[in-house]
């Protein structure tokens, strides 16, 4: 995340009263007062999300709708692709597809996600970008696009296993969404959008519902017995195990898709020999990384010993000698694992999964190794 | 005869005689959520007061532990490592941290008592 403005008032989401009547521990986070845990406590909260079903509240993202002035919202789709190397045509009406909007140095601005509603575009973006990315589309879109930023709208997330048995008593739709469909849904009787998708690798759904509505919508969810407040630091975790990014940490300006291991995302048709290759800011920076290669790689690494090696640590090929070779970007302790995990930058050379490493932490190398992500198995209805 | 004294930063002394047990007080532990990992100093080890001594994991973040008076460490306190939990469960009992031998008893001096802690951290 950006670093938002200590002096500037935090800002609070339409479910701030009820964090703090759950007794949510409010922090900043983004510019936002936000939970980042409640009495349960982080371990318990994640633990609870992978067993059965966690509710959060991600309503400090930002939405946006992209509304094609033409009216065809292939339009939308052809003027967004000027922004992101991914194939945006291609996502069908009622799917999602995850992206980034890149730089001209091919590095990342943000990452987002891109929802096709058969007539206009929605996007759901990082909540410490979502002022420099509305801009950004303002300025390079604005002539094929009405952007609507959606600030009247809370973003709920609901993940884990029960999280479809939970959903389907207020959303008929639900159960018979597969992961990243998405689309308008009536939930509890309220204009939504529904997706399934989420930043856990559980299954699950993210429902932006009217900000007025929010808290009662919460509230209902909440009188599921299987469904639990969870806070950001639980987000966190749950995110690391799954091998997900965390802008601004494993992933920034100075990071292409390709050296965050996102090659994945970016899909044939704009690559070298694609049908529309390019055309993207940054192409010939990424395209480069595609064809030859890029010198670093984002890979998961895995602690012999029980230290959370955290963001921030220098990692090395030796116990005792030699130059830094990577960094850890993102770093805890994974409750689901019960041991460490972490992820960060190394050589490509060094980033195949059994490779060892040290990380420094207090003054001690600690030997590490190069894992494959996710480091727990997600559990996606595909 | 037991004394047991605190510190602003949340560390807990019980002394006896020349020998301190330390650890963090519960009102810490409440503070960092869920233990997963604790390093101790090694035995042996001369401290100075206020040094960093030890660290203390939760999921969220590590937090230095600091030595409440200057000394050697004695011992200690094995079950930690093998179950880092005990410190939320029995953060001023059996999550002990490590014993120090007092070098100087006049370091006590500025410490809390348990009245004068409970105020601290009303």
């Amino acid at each position: 995340m950006l670093p938002p403005d200590d002096h500037a008032p935090l800002r609070r989401t339409p479910l701030y009263d009820l964090h703090v009547s759950l007794g949510g521990k409010m922090v900043p986070f983004a510019g936002y007062d936000m939970p980042v845990q409640y009495p349960a406590g982080v371990l318990k909260e994640h633990l609870h999300t992978r067993a059965s079903a966690g509710l959060f509240d991600v309503s400090h993202m930002g939405q946006i709708a992209l509304r094609p002035k033409s009216g065809r919202v292939e339009d939308a789709a052809r003027a967004l692709e000027r922004l992101v190397p991914q194939d945006i045509l291609a996502i069908a009406p009622g799917r999602q597809r995850y992206a980034q909007f890149t730089n001209a140095d091919g590095g990342i601005l943000d990452d987002l996600m891109v929802a096709n509603f058969g007539d206009h575009l929605f996007l759901v973006v990082n909540a410490a970008c979502k002022d420099a990315d509305e801009a950004h589309l303002r300025a390079h879109l604005s002539g094929d696009c009405v952007i609507d930023s959606l600030a009247d709208r809370a973003l709920i997330a609901l993940q884990g296993p029960k999280a479809e048995s939970a959903l389907a008593k207020l959303c008929a739709a639900a159960p018979s969404m597969t992961f990243m469909d998405a689309g308008p849904h009536e939930v509890a009787g309220l204009p939504c959008f529904v997706s399934r998708s989420g930043y856990t690798g559980e299954d699950g759904f993210e429902i932006s519902v009217p900000a007025g509505d929010a808290e009662r919508l919460a509230k209902t969810l909440l009188e599921n017995p299987d469904v639990m407040p969870i806070g950001l630091g639980a987000r966190d975790s749950l995110r690391l195990e799954a091998g997900l990014c965390l802008y601004g940490h494993d992933i920034d300006t100075t990071t292409t898709p390709v050296e965050a291991a996102l090659e994945w995302s970016v899909q044939k048709s704009r690559r070298t020999g694609g049908m529309r290759p390019g055309g993207f800011p940054g192409a010939d920076a990424i395209l480069a990384h595609f064809d030859k290669g890029a010198n670093r790689r984002r890979v998961g690494l895995r602690a012999e010993g029980r230290a959370p090696v955290r963001e921030g640590a220098l990692l090395f090929a030796d116990a005792t000698a030699g130059e830094p070779i990577g960094k850890v970007t993102s770093g805890g302790f994974g409750p689901s694992l019960n041991a460490p995990v972490a992820m960060g930058y190394v050589p490509t050379s060094q980033s195949a999964p059994g490779t060892k490493l040290f990380a420094e932490v207090r003054g001690q190398r600690l030997p590490l190794q190069v894992a494959a992500m996710p480091f727990v198995k997600n559990t996606y209805k595909r | 005869m037991t004394t047991t004294l605190y510190t602003s930063d949340h560390e807990w002394l019980a002394i006896e005689g020349d020998v301190a047990t330390v650890g963090i007080t519960d009102y810490a532990q409440q503070q960092l959520g869920d233990v997963v990992f604790v390093e101790l100093p090694k035995l042996g080890r001369v401290l100075k007061k206020a040094e960093a001594a030890a660290v203390v994991e939760s999921v969220k973040a590590a937090s230095d532990v600091y030595a409440p008076v200057s000394g050697e460490v004695l011992e200690i306190n094995p079950a930690l490592a093998a179950e880092p939990a005990l410190v939320n469960s029995d953060a001023q009992g059996a999550a002990w941290f490590f014993k120090i031998k007092i070098a100087d008893k006049s370091e006590l001096g500025g410490l809390m008592d348990e009245a004068a802690y409970k105020a601290h951290t009303a």
